[in-house]
């Protein structure tokens, strides 16, 4: 895939978009749960199609089908209860650890389906990492938080190997300029935003390809939040990040493409700065125009 | 009036005072309608008939306390008068005597006149006092109701005095456990003392030779008695090691089994079923080990060419540690189920397997909760008695042969005070020497516990 077909899919997608603009701003009816807008890119990392997930009765995610581009950032977005985190979850396969959770349809990582019955969760899991909404360091030191997945893994050959690793995402992390004089210190101890960092960290180093991020900043304060959202613009450099968020702003500062969630239909997915702007469906601007009063 | 009745008489009381007291501070409240009440009429309530209840019950319980005694010495001087007076263990005999005559359960022998005539002046004080008694108590509450029911005013806070009434209830309550404990061990120390004074401190504590068969009375033939109580000590740690070499590993996995691995329906049915084994008497595993268990070690050894005694600190250990498998499977699980989800799950998406999670992660985290349920199995086990009586026997052996009869402290202070005994003699104070010891042995473990706790664990939240 060369970048030039990227920018010409691009290209074509705003064209469209364009046309659609100026031929009106006529919105895709509410009643319509048909995904609208750009689900799929030239050079997807990972693929996903037809993807429901049951909660027991409940189903939870309806029919869904995004691709996640290779160095970008995808934010999900939509109202609570909207089937965001659920999604989420799928790409990594931890709703396995729900009872009476079912998934089908197929998401494709390096053209295997991570759904098949072969496939093993444990390469999987390190290959797509993950944070969650609340910082969950270990009750370990610092450093044994970085380190516990390189140890698992295997990753490193020697004690100083390892002791890079641990510097190594630290620094990525932004925090080792906070923390390397006390790494023998309890993670529990640092502030919470300092704590997310830390689990961003703590995921880095098992060297994923992919991060996915459940609302990484709602329990931080406003700095602490920079802080991150600073981190995630840098990440994208090396990684494939999915970032389910509550707020818009952030969704807007840190993200190339948008995804709206609709009680569990995905409803739009676009470049970001257009769904902000210019939403074709009129669910997402009814949810983006709510909350920006 | 009986005590009985007063007590009755006294709660009914106080109930009247809340609802008067109650009903005052409504009618105060609608009265002065420029001032709010600042307590609720209930608390106004409640704190009339604590005026009501608390002093009245004080002196109650104070005069059932000390009047008994009083009334007893006061009948004695009737006795006293006639025979002169009386050596200590006389007097003893006679007070006795006086309480049996006065109870009715006196029949032996002909009754002296004396001890009826204070028997009956006894009698006739008793209810003098008794009705003293009614009429004091209830004029105290009636007073406090008064006191209290005539301060009702929309300022008192009546609410901040019942607050610190209950609380100081509550500190009462709180350290009854603590003074009961100091007085269990004042009274092992003085016994022990005696102990001491009579066989040396050292001799006990390092004596390689334990037989405390002596004459307790003069014309009785037996050996003098020797005091070493490491073969007992032994013994109990011993057994205790064999029981916890069986409910550490059992107990600890079956917790990581129910908490981490089996379904909630499993879950639901196995945990209970676990927990009956901490229901058993321990009486009945008493007979399992030395019916089933004890025979069947010993039928194996012999078919491997091993001799077993008959009683072994094998059979006993095995059963006991099955004994407290609950007690580390059900607290751990507890504990284990504690450890918040998320903890799990970081590790998880970080690509560990659920052995490795639990492992590294969820027991770490669970390390100080785990340390302390196999402690109350370790005292369990230095505590048990009945298993060990009827399983391990009751000779002090010193050895570290599992298939050897052993003794542990708790049967040995269980068989120097069985019987007729006399609480001068040494082979008797050595039950209360053998308690401190196992005291102090205990508060060592827990010691070293909570310091290692300290040291290693991993808090979380």
């Amino acid at each position: 895939m060369s970048t030039l077909e990227t920018t010409v899919s691009i290209y074509d997608d705003f064209a469209a978009v364009k046309a659609k603009t100026e031929s009106r701003s006529r919105k895709v009816d509410r009643d319509n749960r048909e995904t609208v807008g750009m689900p799929f890119v030239a050079n997807p990392r990972m693929t996903c199609r037809q993807v429901n997930v049951f909660y027991g009765e409940k189903h939870a995610i309806k029919n869904v089908s995004i691709d996640i581009g290779k160095n970008e950032v995808l934010a999900m977005i939509g109202p609570s209860g909207c089937g965001k985190s659920t999604f989420l979850r799928c790409l990594n396969r931890m709703n396995d650890t729900v009872a009476g959770c079912r998934v089908t349809g197929e998401i494709h990582l390096d053209n295997r389906n991570i759904y098949d019955g072969n496939i093993d969760v444990v390469p999987l899991r390190a290959q797509v990492g993950m944070v969650f909404q609340k910082p969950n360091p270990f009750p370990k030191s610092i450093y044994d938080n970085v380190a516990y997945g390189p140890k698992i893994h295997g990753l490193a050959s020697s004690r100083t190997e390892l002791a890079d690793i641990v510097e190594d995402s630290l620094k990525r992390a932004g925090l080792w300029n906070e923390v390397n004089d006390r790494l023998d210190k309890p993670g529990t101890g640092l502030s919470g935003g300092q704590q997310q960092r830390l689990c961003i960290a703590r995921a880095i180093a098992v060297r994923p390809e992919i991060i996915l991020m459940d609302e990484p900043c709602s329990a931080l304060d406003p700095i602490a939040t920079a802080t991150v959202e600073e981190l995630i613009s840098g990440l994208k450099e090396q990684y494939s990040i999915v970032i389910v968020t509550h707020n818009m702003q952030q969704a807007a500062r840190v993200s190339q493409r948008t995804a709206y969630f609709h009680l569990g239909d995905l409803v739009e997915v676009g470049q970001t700065d257009r769904i902000f702007t210019n939403p074709s469906h009129q669910l997402t601007e009814d949810y983006i125009t709510g909350r920006f009063g | 009036m009986s005590p009985t009745l007063l007590i009755a008489v006294l709660l009914a009381l106080s109930s009247l005072a809340y609802w008067f007291g109650r009903n005052r501070a409504f009618a105060v409240a609608k009265k002065t309608a420029a001032m709010r009440l600042h307590s609720r009429p209930g608390y106004h309530g409640m704190l009339v008939a604590l005026w009501c209840l608390i002093p009245a019950l004080l002196i109650f319980c104070c005069w059932q306390f000390f009047a008994d005694n009083l009334l007893v010495s006061h009948a004695m001087q009737s006795v006293t008068a006639v025979r002169g007076e009386l050596s200590p263990s006389e007097m003893s005999l006679a007070t006795n005597d006086l309480r049996n005559l006065v109870s009715g359960n006196y029949f032996n022998r002909e009754i002296d006149p004396a001890l009826q005539a204070a028997a009956d002046r006894y009698t006739g004080m008793r209810q003098i006092a008794n009705t003293a008694l009614a009429v004091t108590v209830l004029s105290v509450a009636i007073l406090g109701f008064i006191w209290a029911y005539s301060r009702i005013n929309p300022g008192l806070r009546a609410r901040n005095k019942v607050e610190k009434a209950v609380e100081i209830s509550l500190t009462i309550c709180s350290t009854i456990a603590v003074f009961t404990t100091i007085g269990i061990v004042f009274s092992v120390i003085f016994e022990s003392i005696r102990f001491f004074q009579q066989v040396p401190f050292f001799d006990f504590l390092f004596g390689l030779n334990w037989s405390p068969q002596m004459a307790i009375r003069a014309d009785q033939a037996g050996s003098s008695g020797s005091f070493g109580a490491l073969p007992v000590l032994a013994g109990t740690f011993l057994i205790s090691a064999i029981a916890m070499a069986i409910a550490v590993p059992f107990g600890l996995l079956s917790a990581i089994y129910l908490s981490e691995y089996s379904g909630p329906r499993f879950r639901r049915i196995a945990k209970p079923m676990l927990e009956i084994l901490a229901g058993v008497p321990t009486v009945v595993y008493g007979f399992f080990a030395a019916l089933v268990v004890a025979p069947a070690i010993r039928g194996f050894g012999a078919s491997i060419g091993l001799s077993v005694a008959s009683e072994s600190a094998l059979a006993a250990g095995l059963v006991m540690g099955v004994m407290i498998i609950p007690f580390v499977s059900s607290l751990s699980d507890d504990i284990i189920n504690a450890v918040p989800q998320t903890l799990r799950d970081g590790s998880l998406a970080l690509g560990a397997t659920q052995s490795e999670t639990i492992k590294n992660v969820v027991i770490p985290a669970a390390l100080p909760g785990i340390v302390g349920s196999i402690l109350l199995a370790v005292s369990r086990a230095i505590g048990e008695t009945m298993i060990v009586v009827m399983a391990a026997g009751l000779a002090a052996n010193l050895t570290l042969n599992p298939l050897q009869a052993v003794t542990t402290v708790t049967v040995q202070i269980v068989t120097l005070l069985v019987g007729d005994q006399e609480f001068d003699s040494p082979k008797t104070l050595a039950a209360f020497a053998l308690g401190l010891l196992l005291f102090v042995v205990t508060l060592a473990l827990n010691v070293i516990a909570l310091y290692v706790v300290r040291k290693y664990r991993e808090e979380y939240e």
